[in-house]
């Protein structure tokens, strides 16, 4: 299959490794992987800060970035919920009838990474290979928007090597919330700070999610306590196979790069 | 029927409304300067006194997690919840569009039972329909079934003003009103009190409290009920709410877990009823539904153990006088709004507050308004007017977790972000934060502008000099991001970038 990559804005300024880490992915399960260069953001961070007018000519770039695609993926639970709940409503809202449709019909081909590889490819096993002990955090926009569910936990669990570990209260929300992390960051914080209590009870190395955004925050947070534990997107850890596996560098301990065994080596 | 009271104070206009170049003004919202919809701070200031306090956030922590635990063991028992829940929703918005029509069937129906309407616009103008009622029949004490209603409109400091004393029966709302305090939960307004405090407040206030009362749930409730008893026996005058109001047979109904209600609502010769006017349902029948959705969502209970209902009045039974005060205070604005009148579809059964993180980590009196939560925060800024409530919409990380526990499926989510365009498109000036916005949107639609701003934050990179994190301190606003947390340093290619590169044919 021809796939089309959205990377997501945030994924493609500060985390290329997990854009990466999905193209490769698909590649190795023999798909054409294209890249639009068009691609910007898909507006959810306009429209959740109230800036519905100013999202429509970013829903307006999407869509022409991604126009004739057959699939878009996307390694993103919460961008993906705004291409398919919010894009067409803010268009609509402000009169593009015709944007709407087409944004209608592109989410309705648009898919967040762990739904593709389960329900349109049924791939289970990618023949990932990731020896590390790693908790899932479900994002809330994966678990309450998508409904994406245990597809996530499945593909974890046919990774060879690697250690799955249940997270205690793993539904409550890490307290990113895109600009409520800053608007709000003190309530941001002590939701963060239950999260990482909970992340480091369960010794795990590394914790994963489909979202590079609440990773960038759990990291970043885990980062500054100077924890052990990272994190590490989805995408990265089904990318990684024994050919890619390499020893980390103990300055990896600290960074929120995301960088336990990097699936996509420099 | 009532003759409004002189308005003086300008309130602000419902959200969507026309704002000029008409003479429709927009529909009023509650006015200021009366009751308690409005806090004197903003949510994040607000919540950041309430954070550090350790007590507040254990007690807090404690109860959301058990009432949440009670809540999803009864849901999870009912096979059909997901068919009821969407039962209530329908019911809901089929009688909120017809909300007039069965507003003026409730008033017949209620007055050929005996009952007597009186509709308030206001807060002002219903804190006055009571006070006047409650003077006529020479009382200068009054009990109070626990109701939102009155909190909203600041009631009891109305009748204190008016020389009556209004003593709160039910247990959490006594524990609220004798520790001089505000109630920080819809359902359990004592939430934030943990026993020892409970009989602290007790010692202090109770004139008659036996010295050497312990915080033993059981020996606490002993002593309201003391206290409580005196009360009701004496008592004149009632005030409640209600939770429904069948309009087919003028019927209201009270739903509780003491009885203390059902003791006010049986034994006063007077009873008056607050009522926020989207509390109606049509018919008998829809009771079915909601009785089943309400106890379960907000107690974690399959039944609730008291619910009263009364239909006027009955010669020789129960009070001999009944009015019904219908109450808008904002709620016609709030149903002008085609995404955010789901907000009247509200139960008040508390289950969105008790499932939610923001809730659980900053306690109701953060927010201002005597509706806390995440329904306070889509409900307290349309009863007020956005702009009076500006920060509230912005307190919620849009987890979602509100939505899926409300039992009749109100969409919070969507309608915060709703009410956060309402707020971002009452501005009239430039701010700096819209002017940024605009920037990033002219970028994000316009590929070639959009590398650009990208190539620009990669070159951030120099500021972490080599570091893998940028530093802990930065400027504001980062710095509200940094405070807390580390920033990776930008990486030396975007992804498409380098994706570009490594696909040059």
């Amino acid at each position: 299959m021809r796939v089309a990559l959205f990377a997501t804005c945030l994924v493609d300024t500060v985390a290329p490794q997990v854009a990466m880490a999905t193209a490769r992915l698909l590649e190795r399960l023999g798909h054409e992987v294209v890249v639009p260069q068009g691609q910007a953001c898909c507006g959810q961070m306009h429209v959740n800060t109230g800036y519905r007018r100013e999202a429509v000519p970013i829903v307006a770039n999407h869509v022409r970035a991604f126009a004739g695609a057959e699939v878009v993926v996307s390694p993103s639970g919460s961008c993906v919920a705004s291409i398919h709940h919010q894009q067409a409503t803010v268009a609509r809202r402000a009169g593009e009838t015709a944007l709407a449709d087409e944004a209608e019909a592109l989410a309705e081909r648009t898919y967040e990474l762990s739904q593709f590889l389960v329900d349109v490819l049924g791939v289970t096993d990618v023949g990932a290979y990731y020896p590390h002990r790693v908790t899932y955090h479900p994002t809330c926009h994966s678990l309450r928007l998508l409904r994406v569910g245990d597809r996530p936990l499945t593909l974890l669990r046919a990774v060879r090597g690697l250690e799955l570990v249940e997270l205690p209260g793993a539904e409550s929300c890490c307290g990113f919330g895109g600009t409520f992390s800053v608007k709000n960051a003190d309530t941001s914080t002590a939701m963060l700070t239950d999260k990482m209590a909970n992340v480091l009870s369960t010794h795990a190395e590394v914790c994963t999610a489909g979202d590079a955004s609440c990773l960038m925050h759990i990291g970043g947070g885990l980062s500054r306590l100077r924890s052990g534990t990272r994190t590490v997107h989805l995408a990265e850890i089904l990318a990684s196979t024994e050919q890619s596996a390499h020893p980390t560098t103990p300055t990896d301990a600290v960074s929120p790069h995301q960088a336990t065994r990097p699936a996509v080596p420099a | 029927m009532t003759t409004a009271p002189e308005r003086t104070d300008p309130t602000p206009l419902a959200p969507g409304a026309p704002r000029s170049g008409t003479t429709f003004l927009g529909l009023p919202t509650a006015p200021r300067g009366v009751g308690h919809l409005r806090g004197e701070r903003p949510f994040p200031d607000a919540a950041r006194d309430a954070l550090r306090d350790g007590q507040l956030r254990a007690n807090l922590g404690h109860a959301t997690t058990t009432i949440r635990k009670k809540r999803a063991a009864v849901v999870g028992e009912v096979p059909d919840w997901e068919a009821l829940r969407q039962a209530g929703k329908a019911l809901k918005t089929a009688t909120m569009a017809r909300l007039d029509e069965h507003l003026v069937e409730l008033e017949r129906r209620v007055g050929e039972r005996g009952g007597t309407v009186h509709w308030a616009r206001d807060a002002a103008e219903a804190n006055e329909i009571v006070t006047r009622l409650v003077q006529a029949t020479g009382s200068d004490e009054v009990v109070k079934v626990k109701s939102m209603a009155t909190q909203e409109i600041g009631l009891n400091e109305a009748l204190e003003a008016a020389g009556i004393t209004a003593h709160e029966t039910d247990l959490a709302e006594l524990i609220v009103q004798l520790g001089d305090d505000a109630p920080s939960h819809i359902l359990v307004p004592a939430i934030h009190k943990n026993r020892a405090e409970i009989r602290e407040i007790f010692l202090r206030t109770m004139p008659q409290v036996d010295p050497d009362l312990t915080d033993e749930p059981r020996r606490l409730a002993m002593a309201a009920r003391a206290h409580l008893r005196e009360r009701f026996l004496r008592a004149k005058v009632a005030i409640s709410g209600a939770n429904f109001a069948v309009a087919e047979t003028g019927t209201l109904a009270v739903v509780e877990s003491e009885g203390n209600g059902r003791m006010c609502l049986t034994l006063p010769q007077t009873l008056i009823t607050v009522m926020g006017i989207e509390k109606l349902v049509p018919t008998w029948r829809d009771l079915e539904v909601f009785l089943q959705l309400l106890p379960r969502s907000s107690t974690g209970e399959r039944m609730n153990p008291y619910t009263s209902m009364w239909t006027g009045v009955t010669p020789g039974d129960g009070p001999q006088e009944f009015h019904l005060v219908l109450l808008d205070n904002g709620r016609t604005a709030v149903l002008a709004d085609e995404v955010g009148r789901e907000a009247l579809h509200c139960i008040r059964c508390s289950a969105c507050l008790n499932v939610c993180p923001v809730y659980e980590r900053a306690g109701g009196h953060a927010y201002g308004s005597v509706y806390p939560g995440p329904i306070g925060a889509v409900l307290s800024p349309q009863l007020t007017g956005v702009e009076d409530n500006a920060s509230l919409p912005y307190a919620s990380s849009l987890c979602g977790a509100c939505y899926d526990a409300c039992p009749v499926a109100i969409d919070i989510p969507s309608i915060l972000v709703h009410l956060r365009a309402e707020h971002v498109e009452a501005q009239e000036k430039t701010t700096p934060e819209g002017a940024a916005f605009t920037a990033l949107a002219t970028a994000m639609s316009h590929p070639r502008l959009w590398h650009l701003a990208q190539r620009a934050a990669t070159l951030g990179r120099f500021l972490a000099r080599g570091k893998p994190t940028l530093p802990a301190v930065l400027p504001p606003p980062a710095s509200k991001w940094t405070r807390s947390r580390d920033l990776p340093a930008p990486p030396r290619e975007t992804f498409t970038q380098q994706w570009a590169r490594e696909h040059r044919r």
